[in-house]
Protein backbone atom coordinates (compact mmCIF):
# COMPACT_ATOMS: atom_id res chain seq x y z
CA UNK A 1 0.00 0.00 0.00
CA UNK A 2 1.30 3.15 -1.02
CA UNK A 3 1.03 5.14 2.02
CA UNK A 4 2.95 2.59 3.89
CA UNK A 5 5.49 2.63 1.47
CA UNK A 6 5.50 6.79 1.76
CA UNK A 7 6.07 5.97 5.72
CA UNK A 8 8.87 3.57 5.47
CA UNK A 9 10.50 5.48 3.35
CA UNK A 10 10.47 8.82 4.87
CA UNK A 11 11.34 6.92 8.23
CA UNK A 12 14.18 5.44 6.70
CA UNK A 13 15.29 9.27 5.16
CA UNK A 14 14.80 10.41 8.79
CA UNK A 15 17.19 7.66 10.46
CA UNK A 16 19.82 7.86 8.15
CA UNK A 17 20.05 11.52 8.27
CA UNK A 18 22.87 12.70 10.51
CA UNK A 19 23.28 16.60 10.79
CA UNK A 20 19.84 18.53 10.15
CA UNK A 21 18.30 19.59 6.67
CA UNK A 22 21.18 19.99 4.08
CA UNK A 23 22.51 16.44 5.21
CA UNK A 24 18.89 14.89 4.37
CA UNK A 25 19.83 16.06 0.21
CA UNK A 26 22.07 12.87 -0.55
CA UNK A 27 20.02 10.38 1.25
CA UNK A 28 16.72 11.99 -0.49
CA UNK A 29 18.31 12.10 -3.86
CA UNK A 30 19.05 8.08 -3.52
CA UNK A 31 16.00 6.90 -1.86
CA UNK A 32 13.06 9.14 -3.35
CA UNK A 33 14.90 10.23 -6.89
CA UNK A 34 16.57 7.37 -7.90
CA UNK A 35 14.80 4.47 -6.12
CA UNK A 36 11.34 5.21 -5.54
CA UNK A 37 10.97 7.85 -8.49
CA UNK A 38 8.84 9.98 -6.59
CA UNK A 39 10.60 13.12 -7.19
CA UNK A 40 12.82 14.62 -9.96
CA UNK A 41 16.01 16.24 -8.94
CA UNK A 42 14.69 19.69 -9.95
CA UNK A 43 11.65 18.82 -8.13
CA UNK A 44 13.87 17.97 -5.10
CA UNK A 45 15.53 21.61 -5.31
CA UNK A 46 12.63 23.39 -6.15
CA UNK A 47 10.72 22.06 -2.39
CA UNK A 48 14.22 22.28 -0.57
CA UNK A 49 13.52 26.39 -2.05
CA UNK A 50 10.28 26.74 -0.96
CA UNK A 51 11.11 25.13 2.11
CA UNK A 52 13.58 27.83 3.17
CA UNK A 53 11.16 30.25 2.94
CA UNK A 54 8.39 28.91 4.62
CA UNK A 55 8.45 28.56 8.90
CA UNK A 56 8.93 24.83 9.89
CA UNK A 57 11.63 22.29 9.98
CA UNK A 58 12.54 21.81 6.05
CA UNK A 59 13.08 18.43 6.15
CA UNK A 60 9.11 17.94 7.19
CA UNK A 61 8.67 20.80 4.77
CA UNK A 62 10.27 18.87 1.98
CA UNK A 63 8.56 15.24 2.80
CA UNK A 64 4.91 16.97 2.82
CA UNK A 65 5.50 17.96 -0.37
CA UNK A 66 6.56 14.60 -1.82
CA UNK A 67 3.54 13.30 0.19
CA UNK A 68 1.06 15.30 -1.15
CA UNK A 69 2.12 14.36 -4.75
CA UNK A 70 2.50 11.06 -4.64
CA UNK A 71 -0.69 10.15 -2.09
CA UNK A 72 -2.69 13.72 -1.75
CA UNK A 73 -3.17 15.84 1.51
CA UNK A 74 -2.89 12.59 3.83
CA UNK A 75 0.02 11.64 1.50
CA UNK A 76 1.31 14.58 2.94
CA UNK A 77 0.76 13.73 6.71
CA UNK A 78 2.15 10.29 6.75
CA UNK A 79 5.29 11.41 4.59
CA UNK A 80 5.96 14.18 7.36
CA UNK A 81 5.05 11.69 10.50
CA UNK A 82 7.26 9.04 8.85
CA UNK A 83 10.45 11.25 8.92
CA UNK A 84 9.66 12.48 12.58
CA UNK A 85 9.05 8.75 13.78
CA UNK A 86 13.04 7.58 14.05
CA UNK A 87 14.05 10.78 15.30
CA UNK A 88 10.95 10.82 18.79
CA UNK A 89 11.59 7.24 19.26
CA UNK A 90 16.14 7.45 19.22
CA UNK A 91 15.48 10.70 21.50
CA UNK A 92 13.15 9.00 24.29
CA UNK A 93 15.57 6.14 24.64
CA UNK A 94 18.71 8.59 24.91
CA UNK A 95 16.96 11.00 27.01
CA UNK A 96 15.08 8.44 29.44
CA UNK A 97 18.55 6.39 29.48
CA UNK A 98 21.78 7.91 28.56
CA UNK A 99 21.21 11.22 29.37
CA UNK A 100 25.17 12.36 29.15
CA UNK A 101 24.83 10.81 25.41
CA UNK A 102 26.66 13.43 23.70
CA UNK A 103 29.76 13.80 26.45
CA UNK A 104 30.45 9.62 25.44
CA UNK A 105 34.04 9.85 23.84
CA UNK A 106 33.13 7.28 21.03
CA UNK A 107 30.19 8.73 20.17
CA UNK A 108 32.28 11.89 19.98
CA UNK A 109 34.15 10.09 17.33
CA UNK A 110 31.85 8.57 15.78
CA UNK A 111 30.14 12.05 15.03
CA UNK A 112 33.91 13.83 14.01
CA UNK A 113 33.99 10.60 11.36
CA UNK A 114 30.25 11.07 10.31
CA UNK A 115 30.86 14.84 9.47
CA UNK A 116 33.58 13.69 7.48
CA UNK A 117 31.47 11.85 5.45
CA UNK A 118 28.86 14.45 5.34
CA UNK A 119 31.00 16.63 3.66
CA UNK A 120 31.93 14.53 1.00
CA UNK A 121 28.12 13.42 0.13
CA UNK A 122 27.08 16.78 0.36
CA UNK A 123 29.93 17.94 -2.38
CA UNK A 124 29.04 14.80 -4.52
CA UNK A 125 25.42 16.20 -4.19
CA UNK A 126 26.14 19.40 -5.08
CA UNK A 127 28.01 18.54 -8.28
CA UNK A 128 25.08 16.40 -9.59
CA UNK A 129 22.32 18.70 -8.57
CA UNK A 130 24.80 21.53 -10.55
CA UNK A 131 24.22 19.92 -13.85
CA UNK A 132 20.08 20.20 -13.41
CA UNK A 133 20.34 23.59 -11.56
CA UNK A 134 22.41 25.97 -13.40
CA UNK A 135 22.00 25.30 -17.14
CA UNK A 136 23.16 28.67 -18.50
CA UNK A 137 25.10 31.69 -17.12
CA UNK A 138 22.36 33.86 -15.83
CA UNK A 139 21.66 30.66 -13.53
CA UNK A 140 25.66 30.48 -12.95
CA UNK A 141 25.78 34.33 -12.01
CA UNK A 142 23.07 33.90 -9.54
CA UNK A 143 24.43 30.66 -7.96
CA UNK A 144 27.70 32.36 -7.30
CA UNK A 145 26.28 35.07 -6.09
CA UNK A 146 24.02 33.28 -3.38
CA UNK A 147 27.08 31.09 -2.34
CA UNK A 148 29.56 33.15 -1.73
CA UNK A 149 27.19 35.88 -0.32
CA UNK A 150 25.70 33.14 2.50
CA UNK A 151 29.64 31.74 3.00
CA UNK A 152 30.80 35.10 4.07
CA UNK A 153 27.79 37.06 5.22
CA UNK A 154 24.86 34.69 6.98
CA UNK A 155 21.92 36.07 6.08
CA UNK A 156 18.90 34.48 6.75
CA UNK A 157 17.87 32.39 3.26
CA UNK A 158 14.44 34.12 3.49
CA UNK A 159 16.15 36.62 1.45
CA UNK A 160 18.04 35.00 -0.93
CA UNK A 161 15.21 32.74 -1.84
CA UNK A 162 12.75 35.91 -2.57
CA UNK A 163 15.79 37.81 -4.36
CA UNK A 164 16.12 34.66 -6.95
CA UNK A 165 12.49 33.88 -7.59
CA UNK A 166 12.25 37.94 -8.61
CA UNK A 167 15.63 37.52 -10.76
CA UNK A 168 14.23 33.88 -12.01
CA UNK A 169 11.26 35.75 -13.50
CA UNK A 170 13.20 39.11 -14.38
CA UNK A 171 15.87 37.06 -16.20
CA UNK A 172 13.31 35.37 -18.88
CA UNK A 173 11.40 38.38 -19.24
CA UNK A 174 14.66 40.31 -20.12
CA UNK A 175 15.66 36.72 -22.71
CA UNK A 176 18.74 36.19 -20.94
CA UNK A 177 17.55 32.47 -19.56
CA UNK A 178 18.73 29.53 -22.02
CA UNK A 179 22.11 31.41 -23.52
CA UNK B 1 -2.85 21.46 31.53
CA UNK B 2 1.53 21.17 30.63
CA UNK B 3 0.50 18.56 27.71
CA UNK B 4 -1.62 21.24 25.72
CA UNK B 5 0.78 24.32 26.50
CA UNK B 6 3.49 22.47 25.03
CA UNK B 7 1.65 21.68 21.98
CA UNK B 8 1.00 25.44 21.61
CA UNK B 9 4.60 26.46 22.59
CA UNK B 10 5.99 24.28 20.11
CA UNK B 11 3.11 25.43 17.77
CA UNK B 12 4.16 29.01 17.74
CA UNK B 13 7.84 27.71 17.30
CA UNK B 14 6.77 25.64 14.21
CA UNK B 15 4.97 28.64 12.26
CA UNK B 16 7.73 30.96 13.14
CA UNK B 17 10.73 29.67 13.21
CA UNK B 18 11.68 30.18 8.93
CA UNK B 19 15.11 28.45 7.84
CA UNK B 20 15.56 24.95 9.49
CA UNK B 21 16.18 23.37 12.87
CA UNK B 22 18.80 25.62 13.79
CA UNK B 23 16.19 28.61 13.45
CA UNK B 24 14.63 27.04 16.19
CA UNK B 25 16.90 28.16 19.16
CA UNK B 26 16.01 31.64 20.08
CA UNK B 27 12.55 30.32 20.06
CA UNK B 28 13.87 27.38 22.87
CA UNK B 29 15.72 30.24 24.79
CA UNK B 30 12.69 32.65 25.10
CA UNK B 31 10.42 29.03 25.95
CA UNK B 32 12.98 28.40 28.99
CA UNK B 33 12.76 32.47 30.29
CA UNK B 34 9.21 31.92 29.52
CA UNK B 35 7.99 28.23 31.07
CA UNK B 36 11.08 27.17 33.36
CA UNK B 37 10.56 23.53 31.66
CA UNK B 38 14.43 23.65 31.51
CA UNK B 39 17.74 25.53 32.26
CA UNK B 40 19.94 27.30 29.67
CA UNK B 41 22.77 24.41 30.39
CA UNK B 42 19.89 21.74 30.17
CA UNK B 43 18.65 23.31 26.58
CA UNK B 44 22.83 22.97 25.83
CA UNK B 45 22.99 19.49 26.44
CA UNK B 46 20.04 19.03 24.48
CA UNK B 47 21.15 21.00 21.34
CA UNK B 48 24.31 18.69 21.96
CA UNK B 49 22.32 15.21 21.84
CA UNK B 50 20.04 16.15 18.89
CA UNK B 51 23.35 17.13 16.64
CA UNK B 52 24.52 14.13 17.60
CA UNK B 53 21.45 11.82 16.87
CA UNK B 54 19.81 11.18 13.16
CA UNK B 55 16.74 13.30 12.41
CA UNK B 56 15.97 16.58 11.47
CA UNK B 57 17.55 18.71 14.50
CA UNK B 58 14.83 21.08 15.13
CA UNK B 59 11.98 17.83 15.80
CA UNK B 60 15.26 16.33 17.58
CA UNK B 61 14.80 19.01 20.19
CA UNK B 62 11.21 19.06 20.06
CA UNK B 63 10.93 15.66 21.45
CA UNK B 64 13.68 16.12 23.78
CA UNK B 65 12.17 19.25 25.50
CA UNK B 66 8.45 17.69 25.31
CA UNK B 67 10.34 14.23 27.04
CA UNK B 68 12.19 16.39 29.88
CA UNK B 69 8.61 18.32 30.38
CA UNK B 70 6.26 15.39 30.49
CA UNK B 71 8.01 12.26 29.51
CA UNK B 72 6.77 10.38 26.50
CA UNK B 73 3.25 11.67 25.99
CA UNK B 74 5.23 15.02 25.90
CA UNK B 75 7.90 14.49 23.04
CA UNK B 76 4.68 13.23 21.10
CA UNK B 77 2.97 16.52 21.46
CA UNK B 78 6.03 18.64 21.37
CA UNK B 79 7.49 17.50 18.46
CA UNK B 80 3.19 17.42 16.71
CA UNK B 81 2.94 20.88 17.66
CA UNK B 82 6.34 21.41 16.29
CA UNK B 83 5.65 20.05 12.71
CA UNK B 84 2.01 20.75 12.45
CA UNK B 85 1.81 24.27 10.92
CA UNK B 86 4.62 23.24 8.22
CA UNK B 87 2.48 20.49 7.13
CA UNK B 88 -0.70 22.85 6.87
CA UNK B 89 1.70 25.43 5.41
CA UNK B 90 3.12 23.45 2.88
CA UNK B 91 -0.24 21.64 2.17
CA UNK B 92 -1.58 25.24 0.98
CA UNK B 93 1.47 25.88 -1.22
CA UNK B 94 1.37 22.95 -2.55
CA UNK B 95 -1.82 23.24 -3.65
CA UNK B 96 -1.30 26.57 -5.25
CA UNK B 97 1.59 25.42 -6.79
CA UNK B 98 0.40 22.73 -8.97
CA UNK B 99 -2.59 24.84 -9.62
CA UNK B 100 -0.01 27.28 -10.81
CA UNK B 101 2.51 25.10 -12.17
CA UNK B 102 2.26 25.63 -15.66
CA UNK B 103 2.46 29.45 -15.61
CA UNK B 104 5.06 31.00 -16.89
CA UNK B 105 6.34 33.34 -13.69
CA UNK B 106 5.90 30.36 -10.97
CA UNK B 107 8.35 28.55 -14.03
CA UNK B 108 10.57 31.37 -14.45
CA UNK B 109 10.60 32.04 -10.31
CA UNK B 110 11.66 28.42 -10.25
CA UNK B 111 14.51 28.83 -12.41
CA UNK B 112 15.72 31.43 -10.63
CA UNK B 113 15.19 29.49 -7.38
CA UNK B 114 17.31 26.04 -7.95
CA UNK B 115 20.29 27.81 -8.57
CA UNK B 116 19.88 29.35 -5.19
CA UNK B 117 18.86 25.94 -3.66
CA UNK B 118 22.47 24.32 -4.65
CA UNK B 119 24.16 26.99 -3.54
CA UNK B 120 22.81 27.25 -0.43
CA UNK B 121 23.38 23.67 0.04
CA UNK B 122 27.04 24.42 -0.87
CA UNK B 123 27.28 26.97 1.34
CA UNK B 124 25.85 24.58 4.18
CA UNK B 125 28.81 21.87 3.34
CA UNK B 126 31.15 24.91 3.46
CA UNK B 127 30.17 25.20 7.37
CA UNK B 128 30.49 21.20 7.64
CA UNK B 129 34.23 21.29 6.23
CA UNK B 130 34.91 24.40 8.38
CA UNK B 131 33.88 21.67 11.32
CA UNK B 132 34.87 18.85 10.31
CA UNK B 133 38.28 18.93 8.31
CA UNK B 134 39.86 21.91 10.34
CA UNK B 135 40.82 22.60 13.88
CA UNK B 136 40.53 26.76 14.09
CA UNK B 137 40.83 26.87 17.73
CA UNK B 138 44.20 24.53 18.05
CA UNK B 139 45.36 26.83 15.29
CA UNK B 140 44.21 30.24 17.45
CA UNK B 141 46.22 28.39 20.36
CA UNK B 142 49.74 27.39 18.82
CA UNK B 143 49.82 29.75 15.66
CA UNK B 144 51.46 26.75 13.76
CA UNK B 145 50.01 26.43 10.57
CA UNK B 146 50.23 22.34 10.61
CA UNK B 147 47.63 22.45 13.61
CA UNK B 148 44.83 24.15 11.43
CA UNK B 149 44.51 21.26 9.38
CA UNK B 150 42.68 17.81 10.87
CA UNK B 151 44.81 15.34 8.65
CA UNK B 152 43.24 12.19 10.17
CA UNK B 153 39.79 14.16 8.71
CA UNK B 154 41.30 14.94 5.28
CA UNK B 155 42.74 11.74 4.76
CA UNK B 156 39.47 9.97 5.03
CA UNK B 157 37.36 12.58 3.16
CA UNK B 158 39.87 11.95 0.61
CA UNK B 159 39.53 8.59 0.88
CA UNK B 160 36.24 8.77 0.75
CA UNK B 161 35.95 11.00 -2.47
CA UNK B 162 38.13 8.87 -4.28
CA UNK B 163 35.74 5.79 -3.30
CA UNK B 164 32.25 7.52 -4.24
CA UNK B 165 33.83 9.40 -7.33
CA UNK B 166 36.01 7.13 -8.91
CA UNK B 167 35.52 3.67 -8.34
CA UNK B 168 32.37 2.21 -10.14
CA UNK B 169 31.10 -0.30 -8.00
CA UNK B 170 31.03 1.70 -5.03
CA UNK B 171 29.36 4.73 -6.24
CA UNK B 172 26.34 2.38 -6.51
CA UNK B 173 26.10 2.09 -2.90
CA UNK B 174 23.61 3.40 -0.55
CA UNK B 175 25.15 6.71 1.31
CA UNK B 176 24.38 4.91 4.48
CA UNK B 177 27.18 2.65 3.75
CA UNK B 178 29.74 5.28 3.44
CA UNK B 179 28.03 6.86 6.79
CA UNK B 180 28.37 4.30 9.14
CA UNK B 181 31.83 2.91 7.64
CA UNK B 182 33.12 6.64 8.42
CA UNK B 183 31.66 6.61 12.49
CA UNK B 184 33.44 3.20 12.28
CA UNK B 185 37.02 4.44 11.06
CA UNK B 186 35.95 7.81 13.36
CA UNK B 187 36.09 5.49 16.59
CA UNK B 188 38.97 3.39 15.67
CA UNK B 189 41.28 6.05 15.21
CA UNK B 190 39.59 8.75 17.95
CA UNK B 191 39.07 11.45 15.30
Amino acid sequence: MILWKLFLSFAKVGVMTFGGGYAMIPILEREIVEQQHWASSEELMDYYAVGQCTPGVIAVNTATFIGRKIAGDIGGVVASVGVVFPSVLIICVIAGILSNFADIPAVQSAFAGIRVCVCVLIFNAVVKLWKAAVPDKGALCLALLVFFLSVFFKPSPVYFVIFCAAAGILLTRWGVRGR
Amino acid sequence: MILLRLFWEFFKTGLFAVGGGMATLPFLYAMSDATGWFSYAQLADMIAVSESTPGPIGVNMASYVGFTTAGIPGALVATAGLVTPSIIIILVIARVLSAFRRNKYVDAAFYGLRPCSVALIAAAGVLVVKIALFDFSLYAQSGRLVDLFNWKALALAALLLVLTRGVKKLKQLHPIVFILASALLGMLFSF
